[in-house]
């Protein structure tokens, strides 16, 4: 299996932030912490976009990179996490993120910085899986469960694809094909890696 | 009196050497708990492939396409 990302695809995205509630509502994520959220594009311009950001689970993830107490790691399957325990809630990952990944409690005095909180692609933690250790500290760990995560399993549009990253990727081409569109495409080689079929989008 | 100068030029020496200034990145070592496996539980016994095939399964219900045909 290939490494899972996320895919968020502009064209169908509709803002309705379902994504952002599932999340909140799945991980019983704390208050001031968003692990996901709805970005628009040219707000208020005709043809706007929205899309949904969380962590990416970088590759070259610059979180893990410049944490000082080297407290995230990667799963067999792609997915970057992090141990709370370890975590010194010095913020530097947030510096990092190109994304905004990492977020913080601000429950606490004058914004207090806690142990960093961030999507977890669903998968728990360093913890026992599906314990309440593991859910108190991380939320729900659906991967263990043979499911994705719900912020992309409950998108009504399905703008929002998660998964191997391979199969995602193939989703994601078939709709580029289908709305006409091929090989033109800026980044289309890069991105699917093999040329147009025949016959295939726009000549 | 000849030990002390010799002392005194090795330290006074010791200040000429020029140290390489350029910071070296080190890839850090992951320090926590150790994850297990998500089919490494109750619900899939360590089974791998059983797990591979429902997140593939659940990977192509995303494509409604194929979900709904057309």
């Amino acid at each position: 299996m290939a490494r899972m990302k996320f895919l968020c695809d502009s064209e169908r995205c509709i803002a309705c932030n379902g994504c952002v509630t599932a999340c909140k509502n799945e991980n019983e994520v704390p208050w001031g912490v968003n692990r996901r959220r709805v970005v628009t594009l040219n707000d208020g311009v005709p043809g706007e976009k929205a899309i949904s950001v969380a962590c990416m689970h970088c590759s070259d993830a610059p979180c893990m990179a410049v944490c000082p107490v080297d407290c995230f790691y990667y799963t067999d399957e792609g997915v970057v996490l992090h141990d709370k325990d370890l975590c010194i809630g010095c913020g530097y990952c947030f510096y990092a993120c190109p994304f905004g990944a990492p977020q913080y409690p601000q429950s606490g005095a004058f914004g207090m910085r806690g142990k960093m909180d961030k999507c977890t692609f669903c998968a728990g933690g360093p913890e026992p899986d599906n314990s309440e250790e593991e859910f108190r500290k991380y939320g729900r760990n659906r991967l263990a469960e043979g499911k994705l995560p719900l912020c992309a399993e409950m998108c009504a549009t399905k703008a929002l694809l998660a998964g191997d990253g391979d199969v995602v990727s193939e989703i994601f081409r078939g709709r580029a094909l289908n709305r006409g569109k091929g090989a033109d495409l800026w980044g289309w080689g890069t991105a699917y890696g093999k040329e147009k079929a025949k016959g295939e989008g726009k000549s | 009196m000849r030990l002390f100068l010799m002392a005194a030029v090795a330290l006074a020496l010791a200040g000429c050497g020029e140290r390489d200034k350029a910071v070296v990145y080190k890839q850090g070592v992951y320090q926590g708990k150790t994850d297990s496996a998500p089919w490494n539980n109750a619900l899939y016994k360590g089974d791998k492939a059983k797990w591979e095939s429902d997140i593939r399964a659940r990977n192509q219900q995303q494509d409604e396409s194929r979900r709904i045909g057309g």
